[in-house]
């Protein structure tokens, strides 16, 4: 059974595809470049060199020739002047065969090196007189003919027929004495030699020139190893510095401008190691600081914790004063450990000390779980929480999403603790809706709000609406910048929108895969139908 | 936690006080466990060093641990172990650290449950109970899972006749699993039945154990039949 050819196979055949991949290569490699327009300049200029030499080969070779005809012709018309002037005048068939002595003479003249070709022709226009063979001479130009009637010695150049050859050759004309009735004498000289050993330097020129270029493009090649080669290393080294391995460097060797080159990228790539290591080294020691007080705080704040619930415990068997006390001892208490709780995990996230940890968990009974235990302190608020879960995202309930479990609980948190504290006694509204990518959670109340431009201070540490309000679910403050970095660590985004009397609702977008973009929101910021101002989170 | 009268005998356990060994080395934050401790009936053995644990563990036989995971001499993770090693008595760890990483790693070392500094003295009586109780057959109960058998009388798991050792978390949480066999109970579900939390989205806790238990029961835990995932809600039991 014969395999398909994929059309992908055959779509990479196509020319438009060669094209394009020759113009990517052309684009991308710089030797190509190189060699190629090296190729093309040094092939006009060969090709200029070339015409000019085989112009004045050429040249050198007609004047030579041309002086040694013109010789001739003067000696053979001295003869031939000769033999007439001294022929009787008046018997035309003397001197006809006078003229038929005479052609002959000045073509034996010729033909022992067969240098050229002779003919008499009368006066009168026609070709009809006498020639050396394998002269025709029909070929003689009538132009030339014209100008010798006229009485002037003249030369042309013409093809002639040499038996079944036609040959360029140089046609030298010059009348006899017209005191015989009018003749003209026509030398004929080919120019075969010549032109053979013309076509023979045109044929050395172009082997050279063709040789040459090659060799030129040869060497451009070989040079231009020597820089791209460099060139192309560093590229791949600051590549992989990028990358992250901080320890790459570039290998120097001689004192040429790529040395230079190499030993300035290394002493870059050294000082940005340096610095990134600085960096890190701070980070980390931020990280071990968070890691320590972390540590050493919270054992003697648990046995603390320990001894005021005993107190508290047994507050019945006190003195009014000092069970006041313990009940303030423990609610305190209760609050120092929240702030520390709070600001240990700010200063994680800014010592980058925060790692997420996703995993697949059904979104919906982590809405439903959180309003579920807020809502006592709602009922002590004299609000309720209405959860309401959008049944297309969640189909029987459930709703599957990978994010971090507790930073997802700890935003839901901090957003109905936040809502319940401003909520003014309407009720909170929370809606879960998802599309395929995204996963959008919003928290609404009708209370007091906020300003729309203090959309963006809400996220602010310790910013207060209003600050001679209390906070009456004991939120330290933190509570939505956590959230909002919560939310970044996701890949996610928290957007909070407010409007004075009317309430404030804050909008949690996250991405369902780990690692996936955020595509549009399946939940408007409002819970109102008309348009409404996005206020961004920084 | 209104504690006037005498305190309230715990429920389950082998003694009428039951003995919990702390091993901490802040002799502040000990002392205060041991009185917390005490008020509910319980009774505490310290130890401050690691060096010292295993000494103290063998000769006192405590029904639950309380371990500080840093501590001096040896460390808190190698106590774990060792004890983890020899006996199957619950393991309640205490930390100072929250990072995933230090928490899953005591968990690896074989704690059962966790307890974060500072906590509420409710919550950790509250996990201690919950490591004390064991669940009650209702008469003779046997329950298959796969090729698993499980005598919840006698808390006795086998394959093939033959018997697998089980901690006592690890055996509740198998017969838990089992009881509602070929229902998926959700993660929440299991901190609830098995650990005793109530609102807890802590998910490290479940597939930790999950992963402890099916190393011992699954033929090939990389393809469970007997403790099976279901993605994104919880586990259930039986061949998937």
């Amino acid at each position: 059974m014969s395999r398909p050819i994929s059309r992908g196979a055959l779509s990479r055949l196509r020319p438009d595809n060669w094209i394009r991949a020759a113009a990517r290569a052309w684009r991308r490699s710089l030797r190509l470049r190189v060699v190629a327009l090296t190729l093309l300049l040094s092939s006009i200029v060969t090709a200029l060199l070339g015409l000019f030499l085989m112009d004045r080969v050429g040249h050198g070779l007609l004047v030579d020739k041309r002086r040694a005809a013109l010789g001739d012709v003067s000696s053979g018309l001295a003869y031939a002047r000769g033999q007439l002037d001294s022929a009787a005048p008046g018997d035309p068939g003397s001197v006809d065969a006078l003229v038929e002595t005479i052609t002959t003479e000045l073509g034996r003249r010729g033909s022992p090196s067969g240098l050229f070709d002779v003919a008499v022709l009368p006066s009168n226009g026609s070709s009809d007189g006498y020639h050396t063979e394998p002269l025709d001479t029909r070929d003689i130009p009538p132009k030339l003919r014209q100008q010798v009637r006229g009485g002037a010695e003249a030369e042309t150049y013409t093809d002639v027929r040499r038996g079944t050859k036609v040959e360029r050759a140089l046609v030298i004309g010059a009348p006899l004495s017209a005191a015989v009735g009018g003749y003209e004498v026509y030398y004929v000289f080919p120019l075969h030699t010549e032109q053979q050993t013309l076509s023979l330097v045109t044929r050395v020129l172009l082997l050279g020139g063709a040789g040459l270029i090659g060799l030129l493009a040869a060497v451009v090649w070989l040079v231009s190893r020597q820089v791209v080669t460099p060139v192309r290393m560093a590229a791949r080294i600051a590549e992989r510095f990028a990358a992250g391995r901080l320890a790459e460097r570039m290998v120097v060797r001689g004192n040429d401008e790529i040395a230079r080159l190499a030993a300035s990228f290394n002493d870059m790539a050294g000082v940005l190691q340096r610095q990134i290591d600085q960096l890190e080294e701070l980070s980390r020691a931020q990280r071990r600081f968070t890691a320590d007080v972390s540590h050493e705080l919270r054992t003697p704040l648990a046995t603390i914790r320990m001894a005021a619930d005993v107190l508290y415990e047994s507050r019945g068997d006190f003195p009014p004063a000092m069970s006041r006390s313990a009940e303030i001892l423990t609610g305190q208490l209760e609050r120092f450990e929240r702030l520390l709780a709070d600001l240990l995990e700010i200063s994680r996230y800014d010592a980058r000390a925060a790692v997420l940890e996703p995993d697949t968990v059904d979104v919906a009974a982590l809405v439903r779980h959180a309003a579920e235990e807020f809502a006592p302190s709602a009922a002590r608020a004299g609000t309720r929480i209405d959860v309401e879960i959008d049944p297309a995202s969640a189909p029987d309930g459930v709703l599957l999403a990978d994010v971090d479990p507790r930073r997802l609980d700890r935003v839901l948190r901090n957003l109905l603790a936040n809502a319940i504290d401003h909520a003014e006694g309407a009720p909170v509204e929370v809606r879960l809706a998802a599309s395929p990518d995204t996963l959008a959670i919003r928290v609404r109340d009708h209370g007091i709000g906020f300003r729309p431009q203090e959309s963006e201070r809400v996220f602010d540490r310790f910013w207060r609406a209003d600050p001679s309000r209390s906070r009456a679910t004991g939120g330290t403050g933190l509570g939505l910048s956590i959230a909002l970095e919560d939310a970044r660590l996701h890949g996610g985004e928290l957007v909070g929108w407010g409007r004075e009397g009317e309430g404030a609702s804050f909008r949690l977008l996250l991405p369902r895969r780990a690692g996936g973009a955020l595509g549009p929101a399946p939940l408007a910021l409002t819970s109102h139908s008309s348009p409404v101002r996005l206020a961004r989170s920084p | 936690m209104a504690n006037a009268a005498p305190p309230p005998a715990p429920d389950g356990g082998g003694h009428p006080r039951p003995r919990i060994l702390v091993v901490d080395d802040d002799a502040a934050l000990a002392e205060m466990l041991g009185i917390v401790l005490r008020r509910e009936g319980f009774q505490p053995v310290f130890v401050v060093s690691g060096d010292q644990a295993m000494d103290v563990f063998h000769r006192a036989r405590p029904d639950v641990v309380l371990l500080d995971l840093m501590l001096p001499g040896r460390d808190g993770l190698d106590v774990c172990r060792d004890i983890r090693a020899e006996s199957g008595v619950p393991i309640v760890m205490l930390t100072a650290r929250t990072d995933t990483v230090d928490v899953v790693r005591g968990l690896e070392a074989g704690a059962d449950d966790y307890v974060v500094k500072p906590f509420k003295p409710v919550e950790l009586l509250a996990r201690i109970r919950a490591r004390l109780r064991r669940l009650t057959a209702d008469g003779a109960e046997h329950l298959h899972i796969d090729d698993i058998d499980i005598d919840i009388a006698s808390h006795d798991v086998r394959r093939d006749g033959v018997p697998l050792a089980l901690t006592p978390l690890e055996f509740d949480l198998l017969a838990t699993l089992a009881r509602s066999a070929r229902q998926v109970l959700t993660r929440e579900a299991l901190l609830s039945q098995v650990w005793g939390y109530h609102h807890a989205a802590d998910t490290r806790l479940v597939n930790v154990h999950v992963q402890r238990l099916r190393a011992k029961v699954e033929r090939d835990p990389e393809h469970p039949r007997v403790v099976v995932t279901v993605r994104g809600i919880g586990y259930r039991a039986g061949p998937p």
